[in-house]
């Protein structure tokens, strides 16, 4: 031990330092997964010669940012829903980025207004339903139909904690007020065919093995699922709907990129995030994970985009990051989980 | 006070900052979460916790107590191999059991399927089965995973009892039964419930099986404060509440065994144990007792994921593969020895310093194993940048140099978590075998004239080598399994098999996973192959003694 200890120091040291002094480099702490996000980093390693560190993680990043304080290595943060990425920014632990290209490549709803945070994908939670056993005439239309007693022991989600769960719960308190959704979150939990759980591919495997006929996903994992040999018959047993079209729109929700406060290489780290949104980033992106790219003019991946277009719900993210902790009172009041 | 004890103290301490820094987390204020929780989730919480524990507790307990008293004093056929197969499950990391078991088991799993085609069924309702996912399941899974904590150091107390009591009550009246109820059992009681209050405090920690299995517990429900409602307090102040309940049973426990001292003569332990021939049903009982944890924790879960690998091998046997495994063995290795070391030093120390403020750092220090992996990587988050920040902050006022971050991100960091977290089995394992050697063998070392340092290694090490053995390899083997602390903790671009096997199958890709799990296994089986070879080794007459 005694050995050990002082070389490790030395090492630490070391590693420190070079991360500190090494100039061609961008340091990422990412929500998302590597094997979703690694082909766009290694393609932008090839066209820039700037190498990307990860990190990836989904518990504890915004406290390990936090107690790194201004030493932190880390340049960009990734998350893969809005509630995360705001959680930074009320945080203070990021700052803003005026690129002229970022704020041309995404659109203002699917950014910060003050520019602490950019979209780089979108995903709309769709509902599916069983092929064989919802004839198209009884169609659900909207998540509102979820809650319809007529579903009873019919409709499969994940936990209502989930931040998925809690972002869509979120966006039906800003349209029907916290007792209005909490009557929706009632109903829909009284039609659940089991306990909540599994995340979105369990839910199709379980309308394709009978286990109940609705069930409420983002939309790409259906593409996901298509191409995988395994799972095509699971997703060939449901039908896609995109809910809400005669009113507020489908629930939209984005993966998204901050800059860290005390970015060390901050240059690198906009060309990174200006990679993310350039049209080639953004098809990579879109072929890559069958998500649709927050650019305009660029195409969704083809079996995507064979879905069709659709209504948008164009609620500001922000206002559900701020609905989410209500979400998720609402989800321990009906006791969504037990 | 001599040096040794004064080094003891500063690194005990320095072990109980993690604990102590979500402690000092907790002290601030939380809002109104818990009036929240009271009204909403938290007697479900409660609930939960405390019939998963009681039942994990108790099967573990009964599976591991009668598997390792069969395999050390009787005999009956594949008792040899039972030795070591018994300590398969331990490789396996619980939540991709549960992983396994769900695959296996639910309604699209191939038994719920064949079952269907047998009988014709064709709607959920036709028929009725129980759903993995849930309390029930849990608990059957947590505690066919866990039993090895306490057949290991049941086995090593039973391992070194001593002869001339078997004999004495053999002699004076008692059948095979009787002598392991009023006999073995009693004195080998310190070390099972060392056992069992580790696979509580897994049981208590655990976040990955209770997610999957969709049982909120005390950790779920802490994990949703954290990062639902985003409440660190909150968060924190759950997870003192569970350390409240652990130290809660170890003084229960502590107090019931107050007058209870069990010491053995050295050299009684190297004449042979009892051998009790079984033979007939007996024999049948025996095999079946020690055959039914492994088919459960063991073989059913392997089978499953060897056809998942098979099926998705060349998708998952990349160049990368090989990395991870020598990562993971190289780190698991590494953090073993030292927390064994730490381990083997601090016990002694307690055991030649009794000081009530030693012992009371260390029990704190060792309570990091109770808390969930999470919660503890926060709390070396928050000591390591603190100390870091300081040092920076220094080093620019006096010398216009920034040092960055000396500790955190680092593999120090990783490993200072491993230490944390495991302290407490290699302590609770080596104090069970310390605690056997009588006082006079220190007196009798003093006298021959042997340091406090040397005589250690001369007199008592040979004597705890076995515990020492099964400390070594309980802690490698959970550093492999190690996740959450792990995830948060490590520097850019490491990757574990834990962490690997975590990416896919949380993301219901267990075919992608499947090889990262069999990788574990096999990686965690080799040294507890050789280790349980020498386990059995250390009971042979040795001439060095």
């Amino acid at each position: 031990m005694s050995q050990s200890i002082p070389k490790i120091i030395l090492l630490s040291l070391c590693v420190s330092l070079t991360l500190n002094c090494f100039g061609k480099e961008v340091n990422v702490y990412s929500y998302r997964k590597p094997h979703l996000i690694k082909p766009l980093f290694d393609k932008f390693t090839q066209n820039t010669g700037i190498e990307v560190n990860t990190v990836f993680a989904q518990k504890g990043m915004l406290e390990r940012l936090r107690n790194e304080g201004r030493n932190s290595p880390a340049d960009l943060i990734f998350t893969v829903d809005i509630g995360r990425i705001s959680d930074f920014k009320e945080a203070g632990l990021t700052q803003p980025v005026n690129s002229d290209i970022l704020l041309n490549n995404i659109p203002q709803n699917f950014r910060d207004p003050e520019n602490y945070w950019f979209g780089l994908t979108s995903r709309a939670r769709i509902i599916v339903v069983s092929k064989d056993r919802i004839r198209a005439g009884e169609e659900i239309l909207s998540y509102e139909d979820l809650a319809d007693p007529r579903w009873r022991g019919r409709v499969c989600t994940r936990q209502g904690k989930h931040p998925y769960m809690v972002a869509l719960t979120a966006s039906v308190i800003a349209e029907h007020g916290t007792d209005g959704a909490k009557n929706w979150l009632m109903g829909l939990k009284n039609n659940l065919a089991r306990k909540p759980q599994g995340n979105d591919r369990a839910q199709v495997k379980a309308i394709f093995s009978g286990l109940c006929d609705v069930a409420v996903i983002n939309h790409y994992y259906m593409a996901k699922m298509l191409v995988d040999e395994e799972q095509t018959e699971w997703a060939n047993s449901v039908r896609i709907i995109f809910p809400n079209q005669m009113d507020r729109g489908t629930h939209m929700n984005v993966s998204g990129v901050s800059l860290t406060k005390y970015a060390p290489n901050p240059d690198a780290a906009i060309k990174l995030m200006e990679f993310l949104s350039s049209s080639e980033g953004q098809s990579l992106y879109a072929e890559r994970n069958g998500e649709y790219p927050v650019k305009k003019g660029i195409n969704p991946q083809d079996l995507v985009a064979s879905w069709g277009g659709f209504k948008q719900d164009d609620l500001g993210l922000s206002r559900i990051a701020r609905l989410r902790e209500r979400a998720i009172r609402l989800a321990d009041e009906v006791k969504y989980n037990e | 006070m001599r040096l040794g004890a004064w080094v003891s103290l500063c690194l005990s301490a320095l072990l109980a900052t993690p604990v102590l820094s979500i402690v000092f987390v907790a002290l601030q204020p939380s809002g109104e979460v818990w009036s929240h929780l009271i009204n909403t989730t938290l007697p479900g919480y409660v609930y939960n916790t405390i019939i998963l524990s009681i039942g994990v507790g108790f099967i573990a307990v009964l599976l591991g107590t009668s598997t390792a008293w069969l395999v050390t004093m009787c005999s009956f056929p594949g008792v040899r191999y039972f030795n070591f197969l018994l300590l398969l499950p331990l490789a396996m990391p619980s939540y991709v059991v549960a992983y396994a078991y769900t695959d296996f088991l639910e309604y699209a799993g191939p038994l719920q399927t064949f079952l269907r085609h047998l009988c014709d069924w064709t709607h959920p309702t036709d028929y009725w089965f129980p759903d993995i996912r849930g309390l029930g399941g849990g608990i059957i899974v947590m505690s066919f995973v866990l039993y090895p904590y306490v057949y290991l150091l049941a086995r090593a107390a039973f391992l070194e009892q001593s002869v001339n009591v078997l004999e004495v009550s053999r002699v004076l009246g008692r059948g095979v039964l009787g002598t392991f109820l009023k006999v073995s059992l009693p004195s080998a009681r310190p070390a099972i419930v060392v056992g069992v209050s580790l696979v509580l405090m897994e049981t208590l920690n655990d976040y990955g099986t209770v997610d999957f299995f969709a049982i909120p517990t005390m950790t779920f429900g802490l994990i949703d404060v954290w990062f639902g409602m985003n409440n660190v307090a909150g968060a924190a102040q759950i997870a003192s509440s569970l350390l409240v309940f652990v130290i809660l049973l170890i003084v229960i426990e502590n107090f019931s065994r107050r007058r209870q001292r069990f010491y053995q003569q050295s050299s009684t332990r190297f004449s042979n144990l009892p051998n009790y021939q079984l033979k007939g049903w007996s024999a049948f009982f025996a095999l079946a007792t020690c055959l039914f944890p492994i088919i459960i924790g063991f073989i059913v879960p392997a089978v499953v994921l060897s056809v998942l690998s098979v099926k998705y091998f060349s998708v998952s046997w990349t160049s990368e593969f090989r990395i991870l495994v020598a990562n993971s063995l190289v780190l698991s290795m590494s953090a073993s020895l030292i927390v064994l070391l730490i381990a083997l030093f601090l016990a002694y120390c307690r055991r030649i310093y009794p000081d009530a403020m030693l012992s009371s750092i260390i029990k704190i220090a060792s309570m990091g194993y109770a808390m969930p992996g999470a919660v503890l990587a926060i709390g070396i988050l928050l000591p390591l940048g603190a100390f870091d920040n300081f040092i920076d902050s220094l080093s620019r006022e006096w010398f216009g140099l920034s040092t960055g971050l000396i500790f955190s991100g680092t593999f120090f960091a990783v490993l200072f978590a491993y230490i944390v977290r495991f302290l407490t089995i290699a302590m609770g394992q080596i104090e069970s075998s310390l605690g056997k050697i009588s006082s006079s063998m220190d007196m009798a070392s003093k006298a021959l004239g042997y340091s406090s340092y040397r005589g250690f290694w001369r007199h008592h090490f040979p004597l705890i080598r076995g515990g020492a053995i099964v400390a070594l390899i309980i802690v490698f083997v959970d550093c492999m399994k190690e996740l959450p602390a792990t995830l948060i903790l490590r520097p850019f671009n490491f990757n574990t098999l834990a962490v690997h096997v975590y990416h896919y199958a949380s993301d219901e890709m267990l075919g992608e996973a499947a090889l990262g799990c069999m990788f574990i296994v096999a990686v965690g089986l080799l040294p507890v192959l050789l280790l349980s070879w020498m386990l059995t080794k250390s009971r042979k007459i040795n001439d060095t003694v």
